[in-house]
Parts: C-alpha cells; sequence; structure tokens
C-alpha cells in the first residue's frame, strides 16, 4: 500500500512489537503472557511490517526462510525436554536454577521449553501468511 | 457518587449502547468499506470495556489483553484494506 504514515509507522512498530512480545514471552510463566501470544505478537510485526513495505523488504529483513524458525523452536522445546535425563529425572521435569537473574526472573527449563513455542508460533505463523500473500 | 459507581452506572451503559448502535451499522452498512471500518470501532469499544472493567475490578492483568486485543483489530483493518486495494486493481 502506498500510504506514507503507515509506511514510517510500521517502521518504528517493528522493532516494538518485537520488544514487546519478548517481555510477553520471558512474563508468562506465572501471569498471563507465553510463548503462544509472544509469537503471535512477533508475527504480527513482520505481517504489519509486509503490508506497507511490501513481501520482499520484509523477506529481506528475516534473511532466511520462516520454516527454518520451525525447525530451531522445535529442536530448542526437545532439548529443554531431553535435559532433566541427563541428571538422572524423568523426561520434561521441571528443573530450576537457584537464584532468580536480574531482568528475566527465575531460568528453568519450562523457559526454554516457551522459548521453543515461540519461535514455532512465529515460524509456522509467517510461512501461512507468506505464502496467502504471494498467492493473491 | 464513587469512581466505581460512575464508571458502573454510566461508563459502562454507554459503551455498551454504542456497541449496540455500531453492531446496526455493522449489518447494514451499504458497502464493504462501512462494515470493516464497524468492525475497526466494534473492537476499540470492546477495548474500552475490558479498560473500564480493569478499573472496576482493579487487575491490571486486563490492560495487557486489551493492548493485544487493539492490536489485533489494528491488523485486521490493515489485512481488509490492503485485499480491498488489490480487488479493485484486479477489476
Amino acid at each position: 500500500m502506498n500510504t506514507v504514515i503507515f509506511k514510517s509507522a510500521s517502521t518504528y512498530l517493528l522493532p516494538l512489537l518485537l520488544l514487546f512480545s519478548v517481555f510477553i514471552l520471558l512474563r508468562g510463566h506465572y501471569l498471563p503472557g507465553g510463548g503462544f501470544v509472544g509469537g503471535l505478537i512477533a508475527s504480527i510485526a513482520f505481517i504489519i511490517h509486509s503490508a506497507a513495505n511490501g513481501l520482499e523488504q520484509t523477506r529481506s529483513i528475516l534473511k532466511f526462510h520462516p520454516g527454518v524458525l520451525l525447525l530451531a523452536g522445535l529442536t530448542v522445546a526437545l532439548f529443554s525436554g531431553i535435559s532433566p535425563m541427563f541428571i538422572g529425572e524423568p523426561f520434561m521435569k521441571g528443573l530450576w536454577f537457584e537464584n532468580p537473574v536480574p531482568v528475566i526472573g527465575m531460568i528453568g527449563s519450562a523457559l526454554f521449553f516457551d522459548i521453543g513455542v515461540y519461535l514455532v508460533v512465529v515460524g509456522v505463523t509467517l510461512t501461512i501468511i507468506f505464502t496467502i500473500t504471494e498467492t493473491i | 457518587m464513587s469512581v466505581e459507581e460512575y464508571l458502573y452506572l454510566i461508563i459502562l451503559p454507554i459503551l455498551a449502547l454504542s456497541i449496540l448502535l455500531i453492531f446496526v451499522r455493522f449489518l447494514i452498512g451499504p458497502s464493504l468499506s462501512d462494515r470493516v471500518v464497524a468492525l475497526d470501532l466494534l473492537v476499540t469499544c470492546g477495548t474500552g470495556i475490558i479498560a473500564v472493567y480493569s478499573i472496576y475490578t482493579n487487575q491490571s492483568d486486563f490492560l495487557d489483553i486489551a493492548m493485544i486485543f487493539a492490536l489485533i483489530a489494528f491488523l485486521g483493518t490493515v489485512a481488509f484494506s490492503y485485499y480491498l486495494e488489490k480487488r479493485e486493481k484486479n477489476e
């Protein structure tokens, strides 16, 4: 679309929405939020950018096919599930570090599982939307 | 009249009434663009109701939901206008 306001707004909205999605992702263990909603907000950021500037520009920002994110997210989620088995605990048991990290809070295997969900949601949504946009 | 009473007895009924009026416009809207604008306004009123409700129940978590709701509504309007423009070009 050839609207100056929307185009310049999308330039500022992309980093802001990505930051907000990471905030939602990190907060999601005890409060509303989590990997799924964070991933949806991150993909909304890219979709708004692609609606304003065209699909090719967004592709050049992403640098790789969004399907790669799907694979990376599944790998992260799988390793967060496997990691307790190295110290003799059952599959997918929640492991937590003793002390909270500043800004992020408590870090455990559940957080890495959520990061995996985040990446998978971004990959799936962007693959679907880009394919639909191409065919129209 | 306290703030809670004011919100519950005046602001919420006004928002509910406006949602009804906008819904009528959404149903009878002559063209597709009228309906898209009505849908956007409908979600904006919903965001207002969530904000009022979050003040009334003293739960700040609802505000994040209102924010994401407004974001998705904006995306919906953008997508509708994008495809409307594409359809006009094709015809």
